[in-house]
């Protein structure tokens, strides 16, 4: 129990330092604010809008369908390196598995999530 | 190095590198008996197979007829029926235990497949034009299903997860499938959101409980050879409550209802009956499946704790329901309510108590998929019928629609010869035959106050007269004979009781 003491000490020391050094130089550091300075960045390119802004639910559904094909992924390589060893079994469900994934894909497909227009 | 194995071992209960060998000599074993394993799991596979016959059936053509889904799903119900009527009395584990079909889970598999079938043939026709999606609605609502199936069928508190997370995505998908309309929009991203937020909280009680005792099998889970130590009480108590409060988010019980109101009313009525019903059924089952799994000292902490909530649960769902106008609201706080009563059945703890849990949740299918059905087949495109006004003079103009919702609202009052009425009737006396005096005058206090409010909608449909608001014409046949089915379930249990009584205390007893 006491070296946990000791590390409490240490968190409450470390948050208190941190907090000292942070509102003094907020509070005795010169403001000259102008608008350059308070962009978003300093230098790079000019911010054009928000970020927080409507985009179509199109990149969403693409998105979704990515993430289907990325664990299919996951999957299939460790099958794919052990497949000698694995046999028919791990065959037999991996075919089910991707054949589950196909319908899924022939879904979307069929109800128009591919089509970008 | 050594440390890290003795440490190892407090937590885990064996050394690890028994853990690992033990591991690898059941993936030998599995090989063998992969055939026997898929029998075991016959009924989910029926189902999964004829949800995604429904699902190719609506990509060929958007055109496909209706009543070939419907017959598809049907089938596969059907099928799973019979898969399970074979695997009756065999007792058997698959997956290296990870899933028991013990005849608890077949009795729990019959009430999600009658809910299932009678809100299938519900939505059917339901609203005709805004509901393109039947064959994703019928498919999603059979994947709901085998989610159920698992969590009551569940020996591992992983698979009992992943039963819970089946049956909850699907639900989130159903509650908003009326897209184009707001108020399904909102209840299913409320329902979505807290629920993600329950899902934490069981995931979190499991790792507290694997924490405790070092496993996640149901079966072994304090036997010997495992880890469980006494002076780790406390925190298989923290991991227990967890759990609860993980599952009572799914049967709606009182700290955890918030959901509930809103999703209920936001929801077309066909997937609210089959929510209410199943999710709740489902639930319970996980939750007696884990405290089957606890030391005697847990449960009986776990059963104080389920006394004041029951209290609780049945106070507010029945007080609050009274205040409602609209009827799938007030239905939505009679099954917070109706939790409640199920619970006094699990604060009983005993034979009787446990079997009449199942006696209700199966009698609660038939009364609540009933009355939300009646709201169902009384919608239309434009409008849901389920504002206590719209109900007004139907007792005149359509009889035997209000004769049902009558039977069915008397049904959850608790009225006799109903099958509400002996529901309460097993529940209750099993409370007092455990001792549990003042929570049965609670539980008739609340029975009394609940009169009011299911008595209010017959009173509107047979005591006041039409404003003359033009109601739909008639549904679909198969829609009027899910109704038919559920009044028939209703009062076929209400008037024969004792055979499925006695069937269910058997199965109780064999593991209790």
């Amino acid at each position: 129990m006491n070296e946990l003491i000791a590390v409490l000490i240490m968190f409450l020391g470390t948050g208190a330092l941190v907090a000292v050094m942070l509102s003094l130089s907020n509070w005795l550091g010169p403001k000259k604010m102008n608008p350059v300075k308070s962009e978003t960045f300093e230098c790079g390119n000019i911010p054009i809008s928000v970020t927080s802004n409507r985009f179509p639910v199109k990149f969403y559904t693409v998105a979704i369908l990515f993430v289907l094909f990325d664990i299919e992924i996951v999957f299939l390589f460790p099958w794919s390196v052990v497949f000698q060893s694995l046999g028919m079994q791990a065959f037999v469900s991996m075919v089910l598995f991707i054949g589950v994934l196909v319908l899924g894909l022939a879904y979307a497909w069929r109800r128009g999530a591919l089509q970008w227009d | 190095m050594n440390r890290i194995s003795d440490r190892y071992w407090q937590i885990t209960g064996c050394r690890s590198s028994e853990y690992f060998t033990k591991n690898q000599a059941y993936s030998m074993n599995q090989a063998g008996n992969i055939g026997a394993d898929l029998f075991v799991i016959s009924p989910e596979i029926a189902l999964a197979s004829a949800g995604f016959v429904a699902v190719i059936l609506g990509l060929l053509s958007s055109r496909v007829s209706r009543h070939v889904v419907l017959a598809v799903a049907l089938a596969g119900l059907a099928s799973c029926l019979m898969f399970a009527w074979q695997l009756w009395d065999s007792n058997t584990a698959a997956f290296g235990s990870m899933i028991k079909s013990d005849n608890f889970a077949l009795a729990f598999l019959v009430i999600f497949v009658v809910g299932a079938a009678l809100s299938i043939m519900l939505a059917f026709n339901h609203r005709e034009e805004s509901y393109l999606l039947y064959p994703e609605f019928v498919a999603i609502a059979l994947f709901a299903t085998i989610g159920m199936i698992l969590m009551a069928a569940s020996s591992n508190l992983l698979v009992l997860f992943l039963g819970l997370e089946t049956l909850s995505i699907s639900l989130y998908v159903l509650a908003g499938i009326n897209r184009t309309d707001e108020h399904s929009l909102e209840s299913a991203f409320k329902y979505f959101l807290l629920g993600a937020f329950a899902s934490a909280f069981l995931l979190y009680g499991i790792a507290l409980i694997f924490g405790a005792t070092g496993s996640l099998d149901l079966g072994a889970l304090l036997k010997s050879g495992t880890g469980f130590r006494t002076e780790n009480a406390p925190l298989l108590f923290i991991g227990s409550l967890l759990v609860v409060v993980g599952l009572g988010f799914k049967v709606a019980m009182f700290p955890f209802h918030m959901w509930a109101p809103d999703v209920y009313q936001g929801a077309p009525a066909p997937i609210a009956a089959f929510m209410s019903t199943g999710s709740k059924a489902a639930g319970f089952a996980a939750m007696l499946r884990v405290m089957f799994a606890l030391t005697d000292a847990a449960t009986s902490q776990l059963l104080q704790v389920f006394w004041v909530l029951a209290v609780l649960t049945m106070f507010f769902g029945n007080i609050t329901a009274i205040a409602q106008k609209n009827v799938k609201r007030m239905l939505a706080y009679s099954s917070i309510a109706h939790a409640g009563y199920i619970l006094v059945g699990i604060v009983a703890w005993n034979q009787v108590g446990l079997s009449s849990v199942l006696f209700y949740l199966l009698s609660y299918t038939f009364m609540n998929i009933g009355a939300f059905g009646i709201i169902a087949y009384l919608g239309s495109k434009d409008k849901e019928f389920c504002d206590f006004s719209d109900f007004k003079g139907l007792g005149h103009e359509r009889p035997w629609l209000a004769i049902a919702m009558a039977l069915f609202m008397f049904s959850l009052a608790g009225l006799p010869p109903t099958s509400g009425f002996l529901g309460k009737f097993y529940l209750f006396s099993a409370a007092v035959k455990a001792g549990h005096i003042p929570l049965v005058i609670i539980g008739v206090i609340n029975s009394m106050i609940s009169l009011y409010y299911y008595l209010g909608v017959v009173v509107v449909m047979f005591m006041k007269e039409s404003d003359g608001t033009s109601r739909p014409k008639l549904k679909a046949p198969v829609v009027a004979v899910s109704l038919a089915a559920a009044a028939i379930g209703v009062l076929g249990i209400g008037f024969f009781p004792s055979r499925l009584m006695a069937t269910l205390e058997t199965l109780i007893s064999h593991v209790l």
